[in-house]
């Protein structure tokens, strides 16, 4: 009973994982680009979700779309201010950028909302559900099922769409493409928009169970990082099935490892898959 | 050329030399003021700017502090104390950076440190090699005195103390007729963690106690594996040793679990931090925490400390803050016996501090070193979550409310 319970948890968590680590891999498949401040997108959706709270109150519907659009319109604005500028630099330029703005944004956070770790007001979303023997807490299913269903859209939108058919042919040929009548650079900036809203609105229902400072972001970088490259780098459906992936393996092995071995396991797996398929699960050879 | 080397190491002779009358004493001090502790290092910085204010301004109501009467140092003409505040992030590598830049650039005559025994490890290291005293409010992990250092001074109780009281009140416990026959151990796997768990779990073990332990890494995303874990095992008391954000997570994940013990214990770091409380201490009404600190009654010295910390911070002092703050009176009154801040003579002036419980801020015995530089006069409470503060309730002579056992967590 206990391992069927570790296995749900440690899939819903994986389901949240899933869906920042798409806004990761879209950006990659994008143009090519890593983004090092994803992280901090993550940190952000939580106290724009604590703000939300505070000033508007409402539930987490309310301060889910509070994160997903104060982030998607961060994500223009970086894109305009900084991604354009530095894409027609060098290699390391890009990276040292994001790395870079990283850092701002963490210690920006740190003089804004001081470091002391805060939580949502319980009141927000609560309770736990018993289901056969199982007990399901109630703010994190909500965040695991939403958090499933919003990486589904962001996978049918990039898919189905006409705007995923524009976004996926500046992906390919940006020259053929702008004969084509799309405007690349209003492609790419959506791109980024997205990206940093599924990073914001997964911050936003972690929110609810995570306790969380500016720091936070460091953590769940790493994990959007292991969970992308695992995926196969590019590939929504890859990064989704790595996340629950990731999700599931910490937990197993938490549970009969013990909590201390968790991360070497993780960490051990990713770099054997690596060293036998260094495309990813998904990832196209 | 002759002629200047001379001025040349003159000028570097009167730098190096003991501060004259009326001079700046400067001292260094190392916190973690970004990154995971960092409310905790904020928090001590705070503890540490409350002190200074004391001690370099005359305050004589607060009677029997050493330094509290006086403006400054008066063995040293009345010169005041400044700290130079260093961040080392709660990173070891960080520590020892800092340290070194404290004592090679800004000079300081003595350092104190360091909230994470990680980081203490390392920054004493390089006091020792410099000569320099280093004086640890804080930091627990045993071994940090046990590697034969001279310039390592220790005010705050350590691991072995901790394990002894918890053992010690967990058996009185027992005595009056309460179930108490497992115990589990859960800690993070630092330096701390795994110096505090391990003592805890020798202790218990050795008084006849059936023992669980589970360590995990600190900053973890997800703990309900361990929670689950207890819920299996059931054990009558629970032991946290961990930091905030670890801490925090856990109570949430109890709850959500449904999982209660009759009693939890924290091991101070997480649970005396300043963002527990508001936080979680509505669903952990009840838990058990070690603290030297308590503001007694109105009008007492411990009091007024708390009251000038409220006007700096908005809330009241925590242990941590309290024994941060007492190391630096601890340093204070060694500097002005040494009348000076030659490295050496302000090692041997702690090395013969000899303070009684009457002159001392916190509730030790008193703080008097040993040859390792550890306080032998060291000791603890245990204080209760009970409504939205925590209340000293053992040993009994010192409580200030009655025990609520068991716990009642959230119901």
């Amino acid at each position: 009973m206990i391992l069927l319970q570790v296995i749900v948890d440690g899939l819903l968590l994986g389901a949240v994982y899933a869906l920042f680590s798409s806004g990761l891999t879209l950006i990659w498949g994008m143009m090519n680009f890593i983004n090092f401040a994803h992280g901090e997108f993550v940190m952000l959706g939580m106290y724009v979700a604590l703000l939300a709270v505070t000033w508007i109150g409402g539930g987490p519907v309310v301060f889910g779309l509070a994160a997903a659009l104060g982030l998607f319109l961060l994500g223009v604005v970086i894109y305009f201010a900084l991604i354009r500028a530095v894409m027609r630099g060098p290699m390391l330029a890009q990276i040292l950028s994001t790395f870079g703005l990283a850092l701002l944004l963490r210690y920006a956070a740190f003089w804004v909302f001081s470091p002391n770790f805060v939580t949502l007001p319980r009141s927000v979303l609560s309770g736990t559900l018993r289901l056969d023997g199982i007990l399901l807490s109630v703010p994190r299913l909500a965040a695991g099922l939403a958090a499933a269903a919003l990486t589904l859209g962001m996978h049918l939108l990039l898919t189905r769409t006409a705007l995923g058919s524009r976004l996926l042919a500046v992906a390919e040929d940006r020259d053929a493409a702008t004969l084509m009548g799309i405007r690349p650079d209003r492609m790419q900036a959506f791109a980024w928009g997205l990206a940093a809203a599924s990073a914001g609105i997964a911050g936003a229902l972690m929110a609810i169970s995570f306790p969380f400072s500016p720091a936070v972001g460091e953590t769940f970088a790493l994990t959007a990082f292991v969970v992308v490259t695992l995926g196969g780098f590019g590939s929504v459906p890859g990064a989704m099935l790595a996340g629950l992936l990731v999700g599931l393996i910490q937990g197993l092995s938490a549970y009969w490892l013990g909590p201390v071995y968790k991360d070497v396991v993780v960490y051990g797996l990713f770099v054997a898959l690596l060293w036998l398929r260094p495309q990813g699960l998904l990832g196209a050879a | 050329m002759k002629h200047m080397l001379a001025i040349l190491a003159a000028a570097m002779l009167a730098a190096a030399g003991p501060a004259r009358a009326a001079d700046t004493i400067k001292l260094g001090a190392l916190y973690p003021l970004t990154g995971n502790s960092a409310p905790a290092g904020q928090a001590a910085k705070a503890a540490i700017a409350v002190a200074v204010d004391i001690v370099n301004t005359a305050h004589p109501e607060f009677k029997g502090l050493p330094l509290a009467d006086t403006a400054g140092l008066p063995n040293l003409g009345g010169a005041k104390i400044e700290v130079i505040d260093a961040d080392h992030q709660g990173d070891p590598s960080v520590g020892q950076q800092q340290a070194l830049r404290l004592i090679t650039r800004e000079h300081v005559a003595a350092l104190l440190g360091t909230y994470q025994s990680s980081v203490a490890l390392t920054a004493t290291a390089v006091a020792e090699r410099y000569g320099i005293p280093f004086v640890i409010g804080d930091s627990v992990a045993a071994n940090i005195t046990q590697r034969g250092f001279k310039w390592t001074f220790r005010v705050t109780p350590i691991a072995g103390d901790f394990a002894v009281s918890y053992v010690d009140f967990l058996t009185q416990m027992k005595r009056s007729g309460r179930k108490v026959d497992s115990i589990a151990v859960l800690n993070e796997n630092t330096d701390y963690g795994t110096s505090i768990g391990g003592s805890i779990v020798e202790a218990a073990q050795k008084a006849g106690y059936q023992v669980m332990r589970i360590v995990y890494n600190a900053k973890s995303t997800d703990v309900s594996a361990q929670v689950l874990q207890l819920k299996d095992k059931n054990p009558d008391v629970a032991i946290f040793v961990g930091y905030t954000a670890d801490e925090i997570l856990y109570m949430k994940t109890l709850k959500e679990l449904d999982y209660k013990p009759a009693m939890i214990i924290g091991d101070d770091a997480g649970f005396s931090d300043p963002s527990f409380i508001p936080a979680v201490g509505d669903i952990s009404q009840g838990v058990l925490d070690r603290s030297a600190w308590d503001a007694g009654k109105p009008g007492s010295v411990t009091y007024r400390i708390n009251e000038m910390y409220k006007a700096r911070t908005g809330r009241d002092m925590d242990d941590t803050s309290g024994r941060w703050m007492q190391a630096f009176f601890v340093l204070a009154d060694a500097i002005n016996r040494a009348g000076s801040t030659d490295p050496a003579k302000i090692q041997k002036a702690l090395r013969e501090t000899d303070l009684k419980p009457a002159q001392l801020m916190m509730g030790y015995r008193g703080v008097k070193f040993d040859a390792s530089g550890q306080n032998l006069l060291a000791s603890t409470y245990l204080i209760q979550l009970q409504g939205k503060s925590y209340k000293a309730v053992w040993p009994e002579a010192r409580a200030t409310a009655t025990l609520q056992w068991p716990m009642t967590g959230w119901k």
